[in-house]
């Protein structure tokens, strides 16, 4: 049964967003320039690294799905997709709570990570929509995987054209991140991590109440129910 | 192969001149948009990196007509069963329309990049022709890639109109950074540059990973 | 020719076709009765490789699909509800097209337009004629390419009398092709059968040699 896996995934993901949240508000160093606010940055890179990588997993399941068309494939990458997008809301706006704090305003073109984060989200937030829009489950699927591989392989091609667009003027936070000091780097690695256990306890969560869910259907037609 | 993407091309190409339904509205928005930008910006003429963007806009816009029309015939005349049933390679189909998708966006820049010299463009636009052959010719080719894999996505959905410029539009702006980059150095009366290499290069890798992708997935789109 | 095993054919949930078993001998002609929804059309479209079996075994011309459903798009004619033409070209330019489609020399489509008595409206475009004018040109692109399978999915629906005896060399029991037709008419339908397939709901109710059916097992389908 799921439920061992799943239990485990929960307990770390809380211990792990235990650890991660004292060390930020008690062992990170505030930030000189930035404040107390800067601390956001812990809450939104993470974020935003591991809601691209869901994408890309999604890309990756998707293609999965396509070569050996096994349904199964198709609800991970729907998972993963889909959980990606509502990570990428809190990126979007944590990135505007920080560019707020940073730079006095709610969004800034000059930091090239953010922008580019917002075509691949106007561009996943139409996978929904494309899913609906076909009646055909089977047809579905594999429209929405041809979907989840071109967008898969849309998302690093979009960073480097919108990084090699960037202006340099403003200096980039976010090349900040490798001259970090040890501290803000070790409480970063941690925070990375957390999210990423929640990432995945929240996926598998989705896909065991999906799986239930079709599970019920199938034995209530088999019982006779309508 | 070529024996089908060629009676795949005559076909599109005698359906189009017949109905005139896609290229002659593309040119006509173009230039349309042309004056209205006139009037939104309240200027009289536009050069350097302003003009390289309304321009490359401009004609992503136009081009986003040609592409939501680009399945339809097929996908309400049975054109899909009729070319399924036939004994030939699926991608000819991919191949085909790609191509009719380029000619459409040349016979629109045709039309719309004189246009732009005429009713908006500053500097005069011979100097900056030969320059922006480049970037024209590689963003066509992105735009007809990735057209054409949008269109055929959207097409048998319920809401195609919708879908088609929304999926569109995010995966063509590396393309609108790349063109409208490389360009504005032409657009200028004084000192015109030529375009950066490194536009020119991210351009055409661009074209080639979507180019292989489109190739890759396109059939997924046709079995059933 | 043809070999069914339970084929299986899902749409969602529901089963389109279930467990249809059906053994087709070269030259002979099955006739598919039953009521709309029933899965004709979805038979003729699995069996012209445009959808694929989900499960159980289908061979087409001594071919596996959906394996090998290459090897067989060739030699099969599909003659479906749609005429699968383009409205804005001429019945001439269509012709020509799937010609070069299917490879076929373009003076067969003289040939063709001839056969269904279409040459003097041959180059006016396919919207200015009527449905069974239309529907004589889908006849000439369904056989131009001399395909040893017809699938017809209730082929005489549009065509008058005449008509319907210009295409019988073609498409009829005449033309000496193995074909599987459906069709709503069940003394038309009985009088060329070889073989009755009836379907309900997707079930193969009826498997018999057309001989041993009757009318009345077949107006039983649709009640």
């Amino acid at each position: 049964m799921r439920s061992p896996s799943l239990r485990a995934l929960s307990i770390s993901t809380v211990l792990a967003f235990c650890v991660s949240l004292s060390l930020v508000f008690f062992y990170a160093p505030i930030e000189a320039d930035q404040g107390f606010l800067q601390k956001i940055f812990y809450l939104h890179v993470p974020l935003a690294i591991v809601a691209l990588c869901g994408f890309v997993i999604g890309g990756l399941f998707a293609i999965a799905h396509l070569r050996t068309g096994d349904q199964r494939w198709d609800l991970r990458s729907y998972v993963a997709i889909h959980m990606s997008l509502i990570f990428g809301v809190g990126v979007l706006l944590t990135g505007s709570i920080w560019a707020r704090a940073s730079w006095g305003h709610w969004w800034v073109w000059d930091e090239p990570t953010l922008v580019s984060f917002l075509i691949v989200f106007l561009l996943y937030a139409t996978y929904s929509p494309l899913r609906f829009a076909i009646e055909d489950p089977e047809r579905q699927g594999r429209y929405a995987s041809v979907f989840a591989i071109t967008a898969g392989a849309f998302v690093p091609l979009n960073f480097i054209a919108v990084r090699l667009s960037a202006s340099y003027v403003h200096p980039r936070v976010l090349g900040a991140t490798s001259n970090l000091p040890s501290s803000m780097a070790f409480t970063f690695l941690v925070s990375l991590a957390a999210m990423a256990l929640l990432f995945a306890t929240l996926c598998s969560y989705e896909l065991a109440a999906k799986r239930t869910r079709i599970l019920l259907k199938v034995r209530s037609r088999t019982l006779g129910f309508r | 192969m070529r024996r089908t993407v060629g009676a795949l091309v005559r076909k599109e190409l005698l359906v189009e001149l017949r109905t005139l339904e896609s290229v002659p509205g593309m040119a006509l928005f173009a230039v349309t948009t042309f004056v209205v930008f006139h009037f939104a910006l309240n200027q009289n003429t536009v050069s350097g990196q302003e003009a390289a963007g309304i321009l490359w806009v401009t004609l992503l816009f136009a081009a986003m007509l040609g592409v939501n029309r680009l399945f339809v015939a097929d996908a309400d005349q049975g054109g899909f069963d009729g070319f399924l049933l036939a004994p030939v390679d699926r991608t000819a189909l991919l191949l085909a329309k790609a191509l009719a998708l380029l000619c459409y966006l040349l016979v629109l820049e045709l039309v719309a990049v004189p246009a732009f010299g005429l009713l908006l463009l500053g500097p005069p636009l011979g100097q900056a022709l030969p320059g922006l052959l480049a970037p024209l010719a590689l963003g066509d080719l992105g735009v007809a890639a990735i057209g054409t894999l949008v269109a055929a996505l959207a097409v048998r959905t319920r809401a195609r109109d919708l879908l088609g410029p929304l999926l569109a539009l995010p995966l063509l702006v590396p393309i609108v950074i790349g063109c409208a980059r490389a360009s504005a150095p032409l657009l200028v009366s004084a000192h015109p540059g030529g375009p950066a290499l490194r536009w020119i290069a991210t351009l055409a890798l661009y074209d080639l990973v979507f180019g292989l992708i489109a190739y890759a997935v396109f059939d997924f789109l046709l079995e059933d | 020719m043809i070999e069914l095993d339970r084929l299986v054919r899902r749409y969602g949930e529901r089963e389109a076709l279930s467990d249809v078993s059906l053994s087709l001998p070269t030259g002979k002609t099955v006739v598919v009765f039953g009521p709309n929804g029933a899965g004709k059309t979805t038979l003729l479209r699995v069996l012209a490789t445009l959808l694929r079996p989900h499960s159980g075994a289908v061979t087409v011309l001594d071919r596996q699909l959906p394996d090998e459903a290459w090897r067989v798009r060739g030699r099969i004619g599909l003659l479906g509800h749609e005429p699968l033409l383009y409205r804005e070209l001429t019945p001439r330019e269509n012709l020509r097209y799937h010609a070069r489609l299917h490879d076929v020399p373009q003076e067969r489509v003289q040939e063709r337009l001839q056969a269904v008595s279409m040459t003097n409206r041959a180059d006016e475009p396919l919207r200015t004629l009527s449905r069974g004018m239309v529907q004589r040109v889908a006849v000439a692109r369904a056989t131009l390419h001399d395909p040893e399978l017809l699938l017809l999915d209730e082929p005489y629906a549009n065509l008058d009398p005449a008509a319907i005896d210009l295409v019988m060399p073609l498409i009829g029991a005449e033309s000496g092709r193995t074909r599987v037709v459906s069709s709503h008419d069940p003394s038309r339908g009985l009088a060329e059968a070889d073989l009755v397939l009836g379907l309900r709901a997707g079930r193969a109710v009826i498997v018999k040699a057309a001989p041993d059916v009757g009318p009345e097992e077949i107006a039983e389908l649709y009640r």
